[in-house]
């Protein structure tokens, strides 16, 4: 038996939805397999990975709390990405955003001002911004490869975090731990259901979705976007500046990144400690092609994502399982949903081509 | 000077050897015209395989095998995908990292504490005690012998073999080389595998020979700096190899500035080796007209047979 790929005459607009969904079933059918493997009853897994956590209002508060920084670096991305703009150190500049306006909540530890909260946003996203900044002038200036660039500099940012908690911002009055002061509560974000850390972050990210969904579907900078990814030339013919293009898409998703990080210190931990995420900024990459690069579609990749982590959490401790199974859940999504890809432009024919006669007739 | 210089260049050897081999098999898939940004995940991945192996059977060998068969196997994903299921070579690239990531950490789990002796290094009774130049040159594991010998193997296959012109003939041109008559396919398959066993065998380095131990995320990004030394090396492998001997320098300037006593802090030196590789990426990427002509043609582009 021969299965081959025919190229569809057109992509195919209806696969682009189903290939989320063959991917999302395949991804849990193997790790059923997977779970097994371990020793552990897969039905039983399923359930403790993916529903539990979301078995009560706390849960789903919790769910909110994790998909807030994905939905928001996952919007950032995605418009890159369309223009084929591989900004992959999302990591990097979350922890510099969030070490910006951090750094603002760590100066006012002592005062309380309403305005203290939205510095510590701006700063945020100024300080995304800057860390995106370098890529995108070395790209536009040097010709240099964004990808590994924004890459290196994620590594450089995590150490600038270690170096400030292990040192000059490290909490006197706190036995050596490397963490910071607790934030004043003035610098904290408002939470919007009581006992929960369900914060006004998430209203922040769904507005970042909207934002980014009339950018890339009602404005003339998403429609350039689009076009440069899907033909350069023409984008050049059509006299786009392309370079502009690469300084806005980083500059936005590297601000998404800030904003994700300070508001995942401002509103889910109140202090600089030397972990600020657990690969939000990575994580959100599989959240974009999830989404199909699409705003909403990536808010609800976000929410998926994020019931990974809890999954990850509550596997740990009421199975014992190594939370590392998140990675290896979320890797394997992403394998499963290129494949399906396949889907959008070709389709699947069993047999051999059949054999052009008419030179014999 | 003498007695600072010999361990000085012992751990340049060790610091350069897994960026060796991982970008010495990136080179071979770049040149077949793949772009597979995994190194990080297959070099991981050879790494638990390797170590697992080694605390299972105290086989320095195994470990070896176990590790570059364990980068092929997680390259075979990504070929797969890639070749026969045209799915973007960067998005691929980057799920393989994640993913080997994730796996490596699942399987080491149980393996976190462990310990093995490490490789055991050559010693020539008489020849590895002279001074200097004994432990300079006779005195590694075989790992680094072998690194040695795979530049020069692949430097010549490349360039003076039928096989390695095959491999050239895709990445510049893949549509002529499949009308021709060669499977562009499986050409690029045995490239990808290749290139995954070479960065297992760099990972494997890492795990049972420079640290012999398992820590997640042991590889901490090296490699992302083997795909940029690829780069900088303009895709030939003896410049690739003195390369990833730069960035060992680098990684010792790191370790000795504070035997020194130099007043910076442990975090500032570590951001070294990823400041350098920026700067040298900007270096070699400047002249965009120079660049692209070393670059494989067809390089990150997917062959489809049309018909």
């Amino acid at each position: 038996m021969l299965i081959r790929l025919v190229q569809r005459p057109e992509p195919s607009a209806g696969m682009v939805y189903v290939s989320p969904v063959i991917a999302v079933v395949l991804t849990i059918l193997t790790s059923m397999v997977m779970f097994a493997l371990l020793g552990v009853d897969p039905v039983k897994a399923v359930v403790t990975f993916f529903i539990e956590p979301i078995s009560s209002l706390d849960g789903v508060a919790e769910l909110c709390v994790k998909a807030t920084p994905l939905i928001l670096i996952g919007v950032g991305l995605s418009l890159g990405f369309q223009a084929n703009v591989w900004n992959i150190g999302a990591e990097g500049q979350l922890v510099i955003g969030a070490l910006a306006g951090g750094g603002l909540g760590l100066a006012f530890f002592d005062q309380s001002s309403v305005f203290l909260v939205p510095a510590m946003l701006v700063c945020g996203v100024l300080g995304g911004m800057a860390w995106a900044a370098i890529p995108a002038w070395l790209k536009t200036r040097f010709n240099t490869n964004e990808i590994l660039t924004s890459l290196m500099l994620t590594y450089v940012g995590l150490l600038v975090l270690s170096y400030l908690v292990h040192g000059p911002w490290k909490d006197p009055e706190g036995q050596n731990f490397p963490e910071s002061r607790l934030f004043h509560d003035s610098a904290l974000l408002p939470i919007l259901i009581d006992e929960t850390r369900l914060n006004v972050g998430f209203l922040l990210a769904l507005l970042v979705v909207v934002a980014g969904w009339v950018l890339i579907s009602r404005h003339i900078i998403g429609f350039q976007i689009k076009v440069i990814g899907m033909a350069p030339m023409a984008a050049s013919f059509a006299g786009f500046k392309e370079k502009r293009l690469i300084w806005l898409t980083l500059l936005i998703s590297g601000g998404c990144a800030g904003l994700a990080g300070v508001i995942e210190l401002s509103g889910a931990i109140g202090q600089i400690v030397p972990t600020i995420s657990p690969g939000y900024g990575f994580t959100a990459i599989i959240v974009a092609f999830l989404g199909r690069l699409h705003p909403v579609g990536v808010m609800f990749a976000g929410l998926l994502m994020a019931l990974t982590y809890l999954g990850g959490d509550s596997a740990q401790i009421t199975m014992n399982l190594p939370n590392a199974v998140t990675g290896v859940f979320q890797g394997m999504l992403l394998f499963y949903l290129l494949a399906s890809d396949v889907l959008i432009k070709y389709r699947l024919r069993i047999g051999a081509p059949k054999i052009q006669r008419e030179a014999a007739q | 000077m003498i007695d600072w210089l010999v361990p000085a260049f012992l751990t340049i050897v060790t610091a350069a050897t897994p960026l060796v081999f991982a970008a010495l098999g990136e080179t071979v898939v770049e040149k077949a015209g793949v772009l597979n940004l995994g190194v990080e995940g297959m070099m991981i991945m050879g790494a638990i395989a390797a170590f697992a192996t080694a605390v299972s059977t105290d086989s320095g060998l195994l470990a070896v095998l176990a590790g570059a068969g364990a980068g092929a196997l997680i390259a075979l994903i990504f070929g797969v995908l890639t070749v026969y299921l045209q799915s973007n070579q960067v998005a691929t690239g980057l799920a393989l990292t994640i993913f080997g990531l994730g796996l490596s950490a699942l399987i080491g789990h149980s393996y976190v504490g462990k310990t093995f002796d490490g490789l055991p290094k050559l010693n020539i009774p008489g020849i590895s005690d002279i001074p200097v130049i004994g432990p300079l040159l006779f005195g590694h594991d075989g790992l680094v012998y072998f690194s040695v010998l795979s530049v020069g193997l692949v430097a010549w296959f490349l360039t003076r073999t039928r096989a390695g012109l095959l491999i050239r003939a895709v990445g510049e041109n893949h549509d002529a080389a499949h009308s021709i008559g060669y499977s562009v396919t499986l050409i690029r398959m045995g490239a990808i595998l290749f290139g995954g066993a070479m960065a297992g065998i760099g990972g494997a380095y890492l795990s049972v020979s420079y640290t012999p131990l398992w820590v997640e995320n042991m590889t901490a990004g090296r490699g992302w700096i083997a795909l940029a030394l690829v780069v900088f090396a303009s895709w030939k492998p003896w410049r690739g190899f003195f390369g990833a001997y730069l960035f060992g320098g680098i990684t010792i300037i790191q370790l000795y500035a504070q035997g020194m006593g130099v007043e910076v802090s442990a975090q500032f030196l570590s951001m070294l080796p990823y400041i350098a590789t920026i700067l040298v990426l900007v270096i070699i990427s400047r002249d965009s007209a120079k660049a692209r002509l070393n670059a494989p043609a067809c390089l990150g582009k997917n062959f489809h047979a049309s018909g």
